[in-house]
């Protein structure tokens, strides 16, 4: 148990890579709060996570002082968030020529703008606590760009670039900040792609094959983990040998 | 009850990790305790818990050392 006892939030937790990450959080003692965005995807998550002490709450990541809200009720009701994982996102894939205003706010909002609210919101307590993990999950499209995802790499770079400025100015308070960067994991946001798609980019990876969910987890738990208290502001690409940067 | 250089003080010390006698009323925090700009941050929330207010950005920015942020308080805690 590497993490026993500590305060854990992971945003976007009922499914895929966020649904992993929360279990193998709470695998290893700690107390996990999944978000999902409706109320009864919160309960689905609280019910998972019951049996390891670990609760499901709803969050719109997009909400105005939603997130100050949770983090402030869940310092109250079991301490301060010691580890936080932002993985919420969604994709509004399109054409640049079809994108819309719309389609590139939705995505900022919801994939960079919470990353922002989430990681200032834990952090007053982190600092005074002298330790802390911020963990967020990226993509390797956000470094090897994808047609038709111009909104969602950007978002997704700009979390890379957003990681590494904090990670510089929280390092001398004991706080690491890295991301995390899937490649193509077998989840929901990746089926709902065309097959000749996901053929075309399973030819891209050097395992030959798609990531699971776990593999992603995996790394959340050792990053969260004393083991990785000197890596700090790094990019974690797990993709199959698919990219190398 | 302390009176509020004596906390303020108090504060500077545990915040910025130097012995209170270093710590004099016309101390700069930066200049003369060693503070980064996270500490003279830091530092603001700690009176703000401390003296239970908030200190808006464009004010703490003024508050440069223990003599200012002692009158900072005084001026605001009559209120």
């Amino acid at each position: 148990m590497q993490l026993q006892g500590k305060v854990a939030l992971v945003t976007g937790a009922s499914r895929g890579i966020g649904a992993a990450i929360a279990d193998a959080l709470a695998q290893q003692g700690a107390i996990v709060i999944g978000t999902a965005t409706s109320a009864a995807g919160a309960a689905a998550i609280g019910e998972r996570l019951a049996a390891q002490g670990g609760f499901g709450r709803e969050l719109d990541v997009t909400a105005p002082g939603a997130i100050d809200a949770l983090v402030e009720s869940l310092a109250r009701e079991f301490g301060d968030v010691a580890i936080l994982v932002n993985n919420a996102g969604i994709t509004r894939d399109t054409l640049l020529m079809r994108m819309k205003d719309e389609d590139w706010d939705v995505i900022m909002d919801t994939n960079l703008k919470s990353v922002f609210k989430a990681s200032k919101a834990v952090l007053r307590a982190m600092m005074k606590a002298r330790s802390g993990r911020i963990i967020n999950i990226a993509s390797v499209v956000g470094a090897m760009g994808n047609a038709g995802q111009a909104n969602y790499a950007a978002a997704k770079a700009g979390i890379m670039g957003f990681t590494k400025s904090m990670a510089r100015e929280v390092g001398s308070r004991n706080i690491t900040v890295n991301c995390v960067a899937p490649g193509f994991i077998d989840t929901d946001m990746t089926r709902a792609l065309p097959e000749a798609q996901r053929e075309a980019l399973v030819g891209q990876i050097a395992l030959g094959r798609l990531g699971d969910a776990k593999d992603i987890a995996d790394a959340v738990v050792f990053l969260a983990s004393d083991r990785a208290s000197y890596i700090t502001g790094q990019t974690l690409h797990i993709n199959g040998g698919m990219l190398m940067p | 009850m302390e009176n509020i250089e004596q906390r303020v003080k108090k504060i500077v010390a545990e915040q910025l990790g130097v012995n209170e006698a270093e710590v004099k009323i016309d101390s700069s925090f930066v200049d003369d305790l060693g503070a980064d700009s996270l500490d003279t941050v830091e530092l603001v929330m700690a009176l703000e818990e401390e003296f239970e207010c908030e200190i808006p950005d464009e004010e703490a920015e003024k508050i440069t050392t223990v003599q200012q942020a002692v009158d900072y308080v005084t001026a605001h805690l009559n209120k």
